[in-house]
């Protein structure tokens, strides 16, 4: 029985990887070559020009530089404001407390289509329209809901007599929330950016919706650029979305534990 | 805790002001919308009353693509969930090589969705795809050994083309990248698992199907609420996949509410309409969503 187990659970483990291992096979490889020969064949040459060619003609190069510049930004706004608003949920009692706390719960909920319309024309209006400026205000915006959820149930484990001490001593609240809260925070900073750096670095919808401008687009939407330029020319395409995928891949292997730590967090303390 | 009146503002003022204007500002002003014939570029608009519901309820495109979400919904509420579980039930004990083999399910779910719909794309691919290669070289290997069978026919399956296969080739990509992330959801929640239970279970000569049915898999139960809400909250959103890989064809078979919506607010420059199928969207996900804050206010008061 327990064998049986271990020899499905290692079958679909294969499984599981054979379209990446599939695809990086098929991205070494030409178009001619797979067409010609069948992906089961023994290639013809190996070679990295496919990723040469998506890095420069298709400008994945381009768009990874924007993901990354859309990405950054975001990620510091989200975790600086969500710090705040957490801060302010668990250390001050005051009217709309619990209100404003379960607005961001259900906001981090909502389906997309309900703000695409109004966001997009407000940035339009703002004149933020086709700018790195509404992405980078937008993710931050949304993912507060995010954040500042997670946050607020970190520092709630917080024993209260942290803050009483600082209190006394007579320090503001700022004081105390840089002195005391940053601090205490910080663990959960480094859970929440692994997650969020995947979330808003894989983004695709957003970047349709607020950004027209070729030379603009993240790695996801210049994907599809690059499917339009090089049509069925298979190997290319899957080379490119394999560059694109390299910095969530490194990040995720080199902050695994943060990553699981950043999932469970948002899902089993709630 | 103080009472304060101004400090509490001080530190929100900002995050909760962007919250406002970004958030919750659009999903009522998209409600308003609903009831208008906005086109997206006109600076004026009418107030045109339920039309667009109207409209919609008597567009097939709307019931195939809220027919293709049940259908989205309905796979991933089951398979990713149950394999999601089995795979967290048969890791969490001592595997040799476990790290691999986690590794292997959560890769994935690093993945853009647009990475993962080209590279399915390309799977699928009726020619040089990998299932489709794989299942020449399979029949040409029994064609060889004598059997009456036709290679070529494994190039005829359109997974992508045929309006039959589309969706659920679709979802087949979307689950791949979901399972892992059920069942880091379970892992943690096995941890929490009382196992004096289970010893007790054990020693009173229970199966390890009993010890599962009534011990283990109720003490999961928070675990499985959150799954099943945020599953189902996910496969509401589908939008890349299908995107990417079908923009909802052929024929509208492998079409889904947001891929529906985002089409006519952003080709078709209809974004009353637009607005009344996300609407619509975001009734269906009030009810799910209502779920997880029951359960975040439950948590509040213990």
């Amino acid at each position: 029985m327990r064998r049986l187990v271990l020899i499905l659970v290692w079958a679909g483990a294969l499984l599981w990887l054979f379209p990446i291992a599939g695809a990086f096979v098929t991205s070494l490889r030409t178009q001619q070559d797979i067409s010609a020969n069948g992906f089961w064949s023994v290639p013809r040459e190996i070679s990295f020009d496919n990723y040469s060619q998506a890095w420069e003609r298709g400008r994945v190069n381009r768009y990874l530089v924007n993901s990354f510049i859309i990405t950054i930004p975001s990620i510091i706004g989200m975790l600086t404001l969500s710090s705040m608003s957490a801060y302010a949920l668990v250390r001050f009692r005051f009217r709309l407390n619990r209100f404003l706390y379960f607005m961001f719960v259900a906001g981090m909920l909502l389906p997309f289509q309900i703000l695409m319309l109004p966001v997009f024309q407000l940035s339009n209006r703002l004149g933020l329209y086709d700018t790195h400026l509404a992405l980078i205000l937008f993710h931050t915006a949304f993912q507060l809901g995010f954040c500042t959820f997670v946050l607020r149930n970190f520092l709630r484990t917080v024993p209260v007599s942290l803050f009483e001490s600082a209190v006394i001593d007579g320090a503001s609240e700022w004081t105390i929330y840089r002195r005391i809260g940053l601090p205490l925070i910080l663990p959960a900073f480094a859970a929440l950016a692994t997650l969020e750096f995947t979330w808003v670095f894989n983004d695709y919808l957003w970047a349709l919706v607020l950004l027209s401008s070729d030379r603009l687009k993240p790695v996801t939407a210049g994907l599809s650029t690059l499917m339009g330029q090089f049509v069925n020319d298979w190997p290319l395409i899957v080379s490119g979305s394999l560059l694109a995928a390299v910095p969530t891949l490194l990040v995720f292997f080199a902050l695994q534990r943060y990553f699981i730590e950043g999932l469970t967090m948002g899902a089993t303390k709630g | 805790m103080p009472h304060h009146r101004l400090a509490p503002l001080s530190f929100l003022l900002l995050p909760l002001g962007l919250y406002l204007v970004w958030v919750i500002y659009p999903t009522f002003a998209t409600m308003v919308l609903a009831f208008t014939n906005w086109d997206g570029i006109s600076p004026s608009y009418d107030w045109v009353g339920f039309t667009n519901f109207e409209r919609l309820f008597g567009d097939r495109v709307f019931w195939r693509s809220l027919a293709n979400n049940v259908r989205w919904v309905a796979v991933f509420v089951t398979i990713p969930l149950a394999l999601g579980l089995s795979l967290a039930l048969a890791l969490n004990r001592n595997v040799r090589f476990d790290r691999f083999l986690k590794i292997a399910y959560y890769l994935p779910m690093v993945l853009a969705f647009v990475v993962i719909g080209l590279v399915w794309a390309w799977i699928y691919h009726p020619r040089q795809g990998l299932i489709n290669s794989t299942l020449f070289s399979l029949l040409s290997v029994a064609q060889s050994l004598g059997f009456d069978v036709n290679p070529a026919a494994a190039r005829r399956i359109g997974w992508l083309g045929d309006p039959n296969l589309a969706m659920w080739s679709i979802i087949a990509a979307a689950t791949w990248q979901h399972v892992g992330y059920v069942m880091i959801l379970y892992l943690a929640g096995l941890k929490t698992v009382n196992t004096e239970l289970l010893d007790a279970g054990q020693v009173d000569g229970a199966s390890p199907w009993q010890l599962f049915r009534y011990v283990t898999f109720p003490q999961l139960a928070p675990v499985t609420t959150i799954v099943l809400v945020i599953t189902v909250i996910q496969s509401l959103r589908a939008f890349d996949l299908v995107y990417v890989m079908t923009r909802g064809g052929p024929f509208n078979s492998s079409n889904v509410l947001a891929n529906f919506m985002y089409i006519e607010a952003f080709m078709n420059y209809n974004m009353g309409y637009g607005a009344a199928i996300a609407v619509v969207l975001f009734l269906i996900s009030v009810g799910f969503i209502a779920i997880y804050l029951y359960r975040v206010v439950q948590q509040e008061e213990r």
